[in-house]
């Protein structure tokens, strides 16, 4: 028999091994599953996870991918500090992109500087105002954000794709349901010549620094973070609960807005209806695999960024499904949450440690360190 | 009316031998060994952490001993579990009652006999006779959360009787009961010892033990420091055994007697939102500058309510029902009183008074944050930490250093940073919830001593607790709270035990807007 | 509006209720005993790509259902041993099996999509059936949905009038005293985590099996979810389940009637509305916050260790 033995404090040193460990179990399996799958598994994961990033194109769309990850897992990382469920940056993205296209079709045939920039202050606008929605649905009505902000998500999608059969579908396209492409100064400029990568980055490295800043240093991260562990005790201090639920949503919904606009003004350069792989839902394993923390997040970003490449080029190099890329997402995310258990329990087997007294200190708190 | 018949010389219904139970970080029970008489009331004595919490569910099964052995009846037992124990005829009343509150009295019960139940209405009647018979009646059909206090403790003492009965254990009975409720209790319990029942009698008040126990044991730090007759005992001989040589026993304080109103509550009246809540109604007083004011009570009366309404966690529709001298401030948030010179001590000192995830450091933030350590909504990190570090040091909390966090401290080291995290903002009306319940004796007194020095440097104290003889102690002027009203506040020196007793029992003239 | 047109929509009401229904049913179960578990779309969508697969593999429709309940099974195990058995936080292990089970049946159904299979057939219960208008609705149905009648029967009786419906909620409100007074927290909360895992993996094998007898990629769309929403809106109560799930039922098949009374609206914008109603029904049982606090199970959601 294995037993759990509580730490009494939890081990800083085991959050953050603990991603680590997940990590090397996810490859594991993974090597497993591919020779299951009659394959080399070492190939394989040199498929999955080396050679896309082999050369500088790979690198740079690697940057591609990571944007707009980085840019809903760091909004994230807020609202969950404040315990606050927003499922929902993969819908808070899609009206990003959605919002920001409309405003970049209806400026289609304007050539001004202004253009980008309200561009993409029109997609932060769609999805603050997405994740708006939900703030106000909890905070006025105590409705669950879990399920409000799944169901925002569906209606976003939807959304999308009937804009894009509809009111902005290309008049010239062929009845193709794809909006016209941008004009030239509707689109994010590229940084290095040859490749796809583009100021959007920027935008998100910039998001991390202000969100280290605003968690660790300033009164509001903290009162958030209070919120987040221990909401009673927010209470009594007089910190206003409610207004923290806003701030935390509309900056994450903000910040995943910002990333969808960046995909349509991007990469794609116009409204497609799938502007995202998913990308919101895999910035929920990123916030949790980066313990929430901005650099965590960013390594843990550049890890995901890098599946969702690989899984490609599986598909095209050893013909396997590209749903190889969610299954992954789904073994880590599973295997962190298995290994967080070290953090605030230790592994005991009774029948090795028989009557020897382990020390560590008083009562245990068993809400996981999210 | 102690009863000191000699011990009947029966084989020993309980015997146990070299106990010992390590959790990670501290050894619970060390080497204990205790025996008890069938028709015994013995006490088991000792100080918050002593581990006789631990002991007792050894006794009853939900904890396994890591050594040492169990004799039941002079045999040799291992209790396997709870439903074990109950077939063995030892039945347990537990501190934070184990009931359920949307089943019904038959329900709860039927829940634990398991198998044994039967169908419910044979139940139901078997559990209106127990109830009869030793004088506690129930009306089986109710739902539990409609019950007060002492009516749950009465179901969990029924659920022990349905079924017959060798050993009953009580684990600090009467922390939840006016004091004559206290003295019905002991009726039911002398009468089930005269059935020949043993009873284990688990409690730190050492008047009563005094007053039912045949023998007592006492433990302290985990280990057997001291076995006695209580009756040939005095209350500071029993407590010298509890609390050892070395640690202060608390002390009596000057009373005083302020004259400056601080805080005025006038017809203060609350509906509660929540269905299980208690309504306070027209409750009015004074507390004023330099004295302490204690409210007694059993809990759940109001006292939630009303600390909830003074703390400015719930606001008040009439503004002028909680009046500071700035003014009437009933619609004020939390944060405004405080800035109006309010601190607080919640009841829950893990999970309010503190995160229990964050360190002492980022604790000491949670409420001093008016006192200059945020810039521009930037935090002072610098100046946080030395403000936790003079709490530390200032109030002798014992932790490695201000990054250890709240949930890794005892309770008494806790309570200790959070009484220091308020007053050192030097407030101007302190409110402390419970203050030293669950405590160690060493940390009580110091916390006592904390609030009598703030009170002699002028701030006006109010002291809600369950613990009467606590606010005999500390407070300069008494009173009750009852179904959400509260009574007359008297100069601690002409009331007593007995008269605060009745009050918490609703015995007192309609509130007069006096004070 | 005729009474065919209404006979079909009533139909096509418990038809699509259905999954609704049997999934909501295990979650409530579930949720009695005081385990939250998110995970209902992953199970959901495991269920439905092993049904298909097992059947098309084996030509056995039977053999397909009872696959797809073990698979649904499988996956609430994988729950219980890391939101149960490792202590891990409820609504985090519960998002990771929707992860998890979304990539997993992707994965698993990449070769099976779109391929043809002969799904369950209607059975008409004779006589009966030809009661006019409801009789189509209630007893021209297939099998599956006639067990989700038994089941649902089968539950409310459970939590009526059955000790173990007792113990389940008292383990839900309390595991504290359910602990001390020596109930079986632990294998209560796993055994309900399965029955819910049961009933999503059958939910499952109703939509690639019965309902659209075909696999694509996410084809629960959201159904999981919204039967989690299903629960809040019974607050709880078994009877409120049914109720709940055929109405959803009829907002999710809402277009058929506009199309049936000759208004055209986009089927884009109408496929929002189930999951608009779902807030709407969230917002209004919502809204009273210590009604709904009363309502859930007092440990919803909570870890629980019991020291030994």
């Amino acid at each position: 028999m294995i037993k759990l033995e509580p730490r009494g404090q939890h081990s800083k040193l085991m959050a953050w091994l603990s991603p680590v460990l997940a990590g090397v179990l996810t490859l594991v399996s993974g090597a497993i599953l591919f020779g299951l799958l009659g394959q080399d598994p070492l190939v394989a994961l040199h498929t999955l996870l080396v050679k896309p990033i082999s050369d500088t194109y790979g690198l740079a769309e690697l940057c591609v991918k990571a944007a707009p990850i980085l840019l809903c897992a760091i909004g994230l990382a807020v609202v969950y500090r404040a315990k606050v469920w927003n499922i929902g940056a993969e819908g808070q993205l899609l009206m990003g992109g959605l919002v920001g296209s409309a405003c970049a079709l209806a400026l289609i045939d304007i050539e001004a500087a202004w253009v980008l920039p309200a561009v993409l202050l029109a997609g932060m606008a769609g999805g603050l105002l997405w994740a708006a929605l939900a703030a106000w649905l909890k905070t006025a009505f105590n409705a669950n954000e879990i399920l409000t902000t799944i169901m925002l998500n569906y209606i976003a999608l939807n959304l999308l794709i009937w804009s894009v059969h509809g009111p902005l579908k290309d008049p010239d396209g062929y009845n193709f349901p794809e909006s016209a492409m941008f004009s030239d100064s509707a689109i994010l400029p590229t940084l290095i010549d040859g490749t796809r990568i583009h100021l959007g980055m920027v935008f998100a490295l910039f998001a991390v620094v202000v969100v280290w800043v605003l968690l660790s240093r300033s009164f509001l991260g903290f009162q958030i973070k209070v919120l987040g562990l221990d909401a009673s005790a927010a209470r009594l201090a007089g910190f206003r609960e409610k207004r923290l639920v806003w701030i935390s949503l509309l900056i994450s919904g903000a910040l995943a807005g910002l990333a969808g606009v960046g995909e349509v003004a991007g990469p794609i350069g116009q409204l497609v209806p799938s502007i995202s792989p998913g990308y919101g839902y895999a910035a929920i394993i990123v916030a949790f695999l980066g313990r929430l923390h901005p650099v965590g997040i960013l390594l843990a970003t550049l890890l995901m960024a890098l599946i969702y490449m690989g899984g490609e080029m599986a598909q095209i190099d050893l013909g396997l499904p590209v749903a190889l890329t969610g299954l992954f997402q789904g073994m880590l995310l599973f295997y962190l949450l298995a290994c967080d258990v070290l953090i605030n329990f230790r592994i005991r087997i009774p029948a090795l440690s028989a009557g020897k007294a382990v020390p560590a200190t008083a009562p245990v708190n068993q809400e996981t360190a999210l | 009316m102690a009863d000191t018949q000699a011990v009947p010389p029966a084989p020993p219904r309980l015997t146990l031998r070299g106990i010992t139970k390590v959790y990670p970080g501290c050894v619970a029970n060390d080497g204990i060994d205790l025996t008890i008489a069938p028709a015994e009331i013995h006490a088991l004595l000792g100080e918050n952490g002593a581990g006789k919490s631990t002991l007792m569910k050894v006794i009853y099964g939900l904890v396994k001993p890591d050594r040492g052995e169990l004799l039941w009846d002079g045999l040799p037992i291992e209790v396997r579990d709870p439903a074990h124990a109950r077939k063995l005829g030892i039945g347990m009343v537990f501190q934070h009652f184990s009931l359920f509150d949307t089943l019904t009295i038959t329900e709860n019960i039927a829940l634990a006999l398991g198998d044994d139940a039967g169908d419910l209405p044979t139940l139901a009647a078997r559990i209106s006779e127990v109830s009869k018979k030793y004088g506690m009646e129930l009306n089986p059909e109710r739902e539990v959360h409609t019950l007060s206090v002492g009516e749950r403790q009465r179901v969990e003492i029924v659920r022990c009787l349905v079924q017959p009965i060798k050993l009953l254990i009580l684990d600090e009975p009467t922390s939840v009961l006016t004091p004559q409720e206290v003295e019905t209790l002991f009726v039911t319990l002398r009468q089930l010892a005269a059935e020949g029942c043993s009873i284990l009698f688990i409690s730190h008040k050492l008047n009563e033990v005094r007053a039912l126990c045949h023998r007592a044991t006492i433990l302290r730090a985990g280990r057997v420091s001291g076995a006695c007759i209580p009756a040939e005992e005095d209350a500071s001989s029993l407590a010298r055994m509890m609390v050892g040589d070395d640690t202060p026993i608390s002390t009596d304080y000057p009373k005083v007697l302020g004259e400056e109103p601080f805080l005025q509550v006038r017809g203060l009246s609350r509906i509660s939102e929540d269905p299980f809540g208690v309504d306070l109604q027209q409750v009015s007083f004074d507390v004023n500058a330099g004295e302490i004011v204690g409210i007694a009570g059993v809990a759940g009366n109001g006292q939630e309510e009303l600390l909830a309404a003074l703390s400015g966690e719930d606001q008040i529709e009439n503004h002028d029902a909680i009046h500071f001298p700035s003014g009437p401030v009933g619609h004020l948030c939390p944060r405004q009183r405080r800035s109006e010179g309010l601190a607080f001590v919640p009841e829950e000192r893990l999970g309010r008074g503190a995160v229990p995830d964050m360190s002492l450091r980022e604790n000491a933030l949670l409420t001093g944050f008016l006192t200059g350590l945020v810039r521009r909504g930037m935090v002072s990190h610098g100046k946080v930490r030395a403000f936790a570090e003079q709490i530390i040091e200032r109030y002798k909390v014992k932790t490695p250093d201000s990054e250890a966090h709240a949930a890794s401290l005892s309770g008494g080291n806790l309570q200790k940073f959070i009484i220091g995290r308020e007053i050192m903002q030097g407030p101007k009306l302190l409110i402390a919830a419970h203050p030293t319940w669950g405590v160690d004796i060493g940390a009580a007194t110091a916390i006592h001593k904390a609030l009598i020095e703030l009170r002699d440097q002028g701030a006006a104290i109010l002291v809600v607790s369950e613990d009467i003889d606590e606010l005999f102690q500390i407070s300069d002027r008494i009173g009750a709270i009852c179904h959400g009203r509260l009574s007359p506040l008297k100069p601690t020196p002409q009331t007593s035990i007995n008269e605060v007793g009745r009050w918490m029992a609703g015995d007192f003239p309609q509130a007069d807007a006096a004070a | 509006m005729d009474i065919d047109l209404l006979s079909n929509i009533l139909y096509a009401m418990v038809r699509t209720g259905t999954p609704l229904l049997l999934v909501a049913l295990g979650e409530l179960v579930c949720e009695k005993s005081g385990v939250l578990n998110l995970g209902q779309e992953g199970m959901l969508l495991m269920g439905a790509v092993i049904g298909f697969v097992v059947a098309l593999l084996s030509g056995s429709v039977f053999l397909g259902f009872l696959l797809a309940i073990a698979a649904g099974v499988l996956m609430s195990l994988l729950f219980g041993v890391i939101a149960l058995g490792l202590n891990a936080n409820q609504v985090a292990t519960g998002l990771a099996l929707t992860i998890f089970g979304t990539g997993l049946s992707a994965f698993i159904g990449s070769e099976f999509v779109g391929k043809p299979i002969q799904g369950l057939e209607p059975i008409a219960l004779p006589l009966l059936s030809d009661i006019p208008l409801l009789g189509r609705m209630l007893f021209h149905q297939d099998l599956i949905v006639y067990l989700s009648f038994a089941l649902f029967a089968a539950v409310f009786w459970f939590f009526r009038s059955s000790r173990p419906g007792l113990v389940v909620k008292a383990v839900g409100e309390n595991p504290h005293a359910a602990n001390a007074i020596g109930l079986p927290v632990m294998r209560t909360r796993y055994l309900a985590v399965m029955f819910g895992g049961a009933m999503a993996g059958l939910a499952g094998g109703y939509l690639s099996l019965a309902y659209t007898p075909l696999w694509v990629e996410n084809m629960s769309a959201g159904r999981g979810w919204i039967a989690l929403a299903l629960v809040v809106f019974a607050s709880w109560k078994v009877e409120r389940v049914l109720l709940g799930a055929w109405l959803f039922g009829l907002a999710s098949i809402l277009h058929l009637v506009f199309q049936g009374l000759g208004f055209g609206v986009s089927p884009n914008l109408m496929a929002t509305l189930p999951y608009a109603a779902t807030i709407v029904v969230l917002v209004l049982l919502s809204r009273n916050q210590v009604r709904a606090r009363l309502l859930a199970p007092m440990s919803l959601g909570k870890p629980f260790h019991a020291q030994s």
